[in-house]
């Protein structure tokens, strides 16, 4: 018979003050195969976890049930104390009374009760338990990572610079992601392309980065260690590797269409790169625009190449790579002014949002730097920025706060009064989130040196009247409405994940939370990781956040990839699905109901196996066997039976 | 011809004259026969506000349970008042089953249970939704061309949101009916601000300030005149201009046409339905461009 240790934690008054941890400790001191059964205030700090060891030793047990918090946070807590005692970690299993039960009720009598069957369940099932050993597999040490703006190029750099190899996928024609659109970037007021096109150089030219623009992950298979990714790459048009990135191409051009990195504020050709110091800085063909392609005259740019690079080539390329780890990193883009009526819904052209006042203002942008009206080009006198346009409002938007719109309003409005002296910046927030090294320093910096007006208040009207916008606000510190004419506006969108965001987690399989941002495994303790092993996220794909936090994230990301590949070999959980191949009829409903592609058939042997690195322990094909062929490792039919049994205080029937 | 029922309410048997019967005369136009529900009885006019308001929605229920009663589950209306009351009254009894119950425990001398299945849909949505604007456009006879109008919508049309029949902040649908029509519709920012509603009983300089505003933005968009859905708005922005013009001299008023009476005019049919001689501001001028 097994020896058990049962060792229930306070969790400081977490769970002691709703469960009576001592009584219950005293209950289970009698209870079948119990050696021991106490309780400690933090179970696991380092006195805690000695007390596990030296119980294991004394009492000689090969079972220990930890009733504490979820085993997401402290498992493998427990599991490596119970190794470290010579018990295998897999005969150590947590009873969550924290946020199963003291954290979600009230009534003492009631919770204590609930914990004693909760933990009656667990010890029911480490009696049970077999010893496991993890499963070990080979680990392909190339990475990919998706997307190439910021989050993705330090990321890419910093795994290349570890010395492995790395392929950066990027959508666009260019790497350089929002960050090459910004003009300075708070609160030091750093030229964000002299800060960003260094690394975007570095990327193109590291032997260990093989940079895909314009291309696309279009399925992965396989499982951490060991992926299968198809890549896309889409047709340019233009054979990169003759072409010399002379530009001559766009200058003949004759066609002209709103920039998108430009914000629609300037305009580009059929054939172009997105702007001057892209990444690679070669064109392609957009060939929903190219006369060539809609009419099937022109071929001006072919006329002019010396090198001959434009082909019209409109086949996509597809490539199959070998990858272990994947960093995920495909960023924001903001809420479309389209959607919020009451702010013209993208119909008054001097009504801009927050990128596109970027272009404004950069010296490389559509007016060279001068802060001009898109209505008339005239200079702009009066300037209103909006807070929260769709953050932070539940009922029609979007429920979160995007986290920086508040320092770069406040940067965008100091720029403005550098550029335009006798210029006004007016700034209507709900209240200024300015956390951040130097962030509140520089929020002071506005309203002192730069005079920018803060208004406390939602603007709830604006609409063109004559050549200016009417804003229709209120400040709600002085509780007085609040009438300005103003030259432009602009909307500090919320930040949303890049569309297709949801249709890319799909392909690979990561989770989604419910504003469509890439969900970490843990907020607090594993927020680099998706719940599916061998993704890593980086930057504004998994949560609206600022350069540094992304580029840190980014370096999070990249060192979990490098720490991935710096073992031998990976080690998998082996509390997966196995096969009783006596029972298995080879009905094949488990192969169908597998979401994971880790069920396999064995034709020879007319049977479904388990693919073991693909399993993911989800328990759908245990469920779904009709001949109960399949079991979970440490979690079969019968300790499920006994478990449930254990919780609903039925006695065992001998 | 298809048929819909339809509920008048008060205002269209009185002042509203105009909106009615150029209304049914388009219906008819365009193959759609307004029958009008027997027996009908107050809308209930304002909704309630009042926590406990049970009470106000018993006057909608019995429209609805005549409309059960004469085999439909769904009437048209015009007035967005009455469209506002018994579209958020119906949504309240057709889904809260509790509610329904006293209702019908209120209405006891009825003969029969309201049994929550009836709904409203306004006279705009019918236009938009399933005689389409397409087939209007095939229908028109005299394109207004040359003219300029202000989409009004006032806010019963558009709020609360469970009783919006457009995006509230940015509604469409006065635009592309006023644009298939054949005239021009212009910006106006201030289709949707408040006309003063039923502060023209008491606060008549209210309801001048109100009136100016709004006139006075669609002038500045350079609209001829103002395209309105709602028997009080029109009162407010059309009536009223007499009180604005005593306090303001100078004020140039601008004439107010139902969306039903535009749409008579361009499908050409008999001018005696719209009415004019019910209006404050003369419309002369403005039949007078279209004849152009």
């Amino acid at each position: 018979m097994k020896r058990m240790g049962l060792f229930i934690c306070h969790c400081g008054t977490n769970i002691a003050d709703t469960v009576d941890v001592e009584a219950l400790a005293k209950r289970f001191e009698s209870y079948p195969g119990i050696e021991i059964s106490t309780t400690y205030k933090y179970m696991c700090s380092h006195p805690g976890q000695e007390m596990i060891k030296e119980s294991i030793e004394k009492y000689n047990l090969d079972g220990v049930i930890v009733a504490a918090c979820s085993p997401t946070l402290h498992e493998v807590t427990f599991r490596r104390v119970t190794r470290a005692s010579g018990v295998n970690p897999y005969q150590c299993e947590m009873a969550n009374i924290r946020e199963q039960c003291s954290w979600v009720h009230t009534d003492n009598v009631k919770a204590t009760e609930k914990a004693e069957r909760i933990i009656k369940s667990i010890i029911e099932k480490v009696r049970l338990n077999e010893d496991l050993d993890p499963i070990k597999v080979d680990v392909k040490r190339k990475a990919l990572v998706i997307g190439g703006g910021i989050a993705g190029i330090q990321a890419a750099l910093d795994i290349a610079d570890a010395g492995y190899p790395v392929i950066l996928v990027e959508k666009d024609p260019s790497i350089g992601g929002h960050m090459a659109q910004l003009s300075e970037t708070f609160p030091t007021l750093d030229c964000s392309q002299c800060i960003l096109t260094p690394k975007m150089v570095e990327v193109a030219s590291h032997p260990n980065i093989e940079l895909l623009t314009y291309s696309e992950v279009k399925k992965v298979d396989g499982y951490v260690g060991n992926f299968k990714v198809l890549i896309e790459e889409k047709p340019k048009g233009v054979d990169w590797d003759i072409c010399t990135g002379c530009g001559e191409c766009s200058d003949v051009c004759p066609i002209s269409v709103p920039s998108e990195f430009e914000r629609g504020l300037g305009e580009r050709t059929a054939i172009y790169t997105p702007f001057p110091q892209a990444v690679p800085n070669k064109p392609v063909i957009d060939t929903d625009n190219c006369l060539k392609f809609k009419t099937g005259a022109c071929g001006l740019c072919s006329q002019q190449c010396d090198a001959d690079a434009v082909t019209y080539n409109d086949d996509p390329n597809y490539r199959e790579e070998d990858i272990g780890a994947i960093v995920v990193a495909t960023g924001y883009e903001l809420y479309p002014i389209l959607n919020i009526g009451e702010y013209g819904a993208g119909e008054i052209d001097d009504v801009i949002d927050g990128l596109a006042f970027e272009r404004l203002l950069s010296a490389s942008g559509p007016t060279g730097g001068e802060i001009r009206r898109p209505s008339d080009g005239k200079i702009v006198e009066d300037v209103v920025f909006i807070q929260c346009a769709g953050s932070r409002d539940p009922e029609k938007h979007k429920p979160y706060c995007s986290r920086i719109c508040c320092m770069y309003s406040t940067k965008q409005a100091m720029l403005f009064k550098h550029s335009v002296h006798h210029g006004q910046p007016y700034i209507f927030y709900i209240d200024i989130r300015s956390g951040g090294k130097g962030y509140e320093e520089f929020v002071e910096r506005a309203q002192r040196e730069d005079g920018v007006i803060y208004i406390r208040g939602k603007v709830s009207k604006l609409y063109r009247d004559g050549d200016k916008v009417k804003i229709i606000g209120v400040d709600t510190i002085s509780n007085k409405p609040v009438e300005i004419e103003a030259d432009l506006v602009v909307l500090a969108m919320a930040m949303v994940p890049t569309p297709g965001t949801d249709k890319l987690a799909n392909t690979l399989k990561v989770g989604t939370g419910t504003n469509g941002f890439l969900q970490e495994t843990h907020p607090k303790l594993r927020p680099l990781e998706s719940i599916t092993s061998g993704f890593f996220f980086a930057g504004c794909a998994q949560a609206p956040k600022d350069i540094p936090d992304a580029v840190s994230q980014a370096s999070g990301a990249a060192s979990k990839v490098v720490g991935l590949f710096s073992g031998e070999y990976l080690q998998l959980e082996p509390t997966i699905a196995t096969v009783d191949e006596e029972k298995c009829s080879g009905c094949r409903i488990c192969i169908s109901v597998c979401p994971y592609n880790a069920r396999v058939f064995d034709e020879i042997k007319g049977i479904a196996r388990v693919n073991e690195a693909l399993c993911e322990s989800c328990g759908a094909c245990v469920v779904a066997c009709p001949s109960g062929a399949t079991n979970q490792r440490n979690l079969t039919d019968e300790q499920i039976s006994i478990m449930a049994k254990a919780i609903l205080s039925v006695e065992e029937e001998e | 011809m298809k048929e819909i029922i339809y509920y008048p309410g008060c205002t269209l048997k009185n002042t509203a004259k105009n909106f009615e019967d150029s209304a049914l005369a388009c219906a008819e136009a365009l193959g759609y026969k307004l029958r009008e529900l027997e027996d009908w009885y107050c809308c209930g006019t304002v909704f309630s506000l009042t926590s406990d308001d049970l009470m106000h929605h018993i006057a909608p229920a019995r429209n609805l349970l005549k409309v059960q009663e004469a085999g439909e589950d769904r009437f048209t209306t015009l007035c967005s008042m009455c469209y506002n009351t018994l579209k958020r009254s119906s949504k309240r009894i057709n889904e809260i089953e509790d509610d329904r119950e006293k209702i019908n425990s209120f209405m006891y001398e009825e003969e029969n249970d309201y049994e929550g299945k009836v709904n409203i849909i306004h006279f705009l949505e019918l236009l938009r939704d399933e005689i389409g604007f397409e087939t209007i456009m095939k229908n028109v006879k005299k394109p207004l061309k040359n003219l300029n109008l202000a989409p009004y919508y006032g806010c019963m049309l558009l709020r609360p949101l469970e009783a919006a029949i457009d995006d509230p902040d940015s509604p469409k649908v006065l635009e592309e009916l006023i644009k298939v029509l054949g005239a021009k519709s212009v910006y106006f920012p201030f289709k949707n601000e408040c006309c003063g509603a039923y502060e023209t009983v008491s606060e008549v300089d209210f309801v001048v300030e109100r009136a100016r505003n709004i006139i006075g933005n669609a002038k500045r968009n350079k609209a001829d005149a103002l395209v309105v859905s709602c028997p009080l708005c029109a009162f407010n922005l059309d009536n009223r201009q007499k009180n604005v013009v005593i306090k303001y001299p100078d004020f140039e008023g601008m004439p107010v046409f139902y969306f039903t009476q535009i749409l008579a005019l361009a499908l050409d049919l008999n001018p005696e339905v719209c009415h004019y001689n019910l209006h404050y501001q003369p419309v002369d001028d403005i039949l007078r461009r279209i004849e152009q």
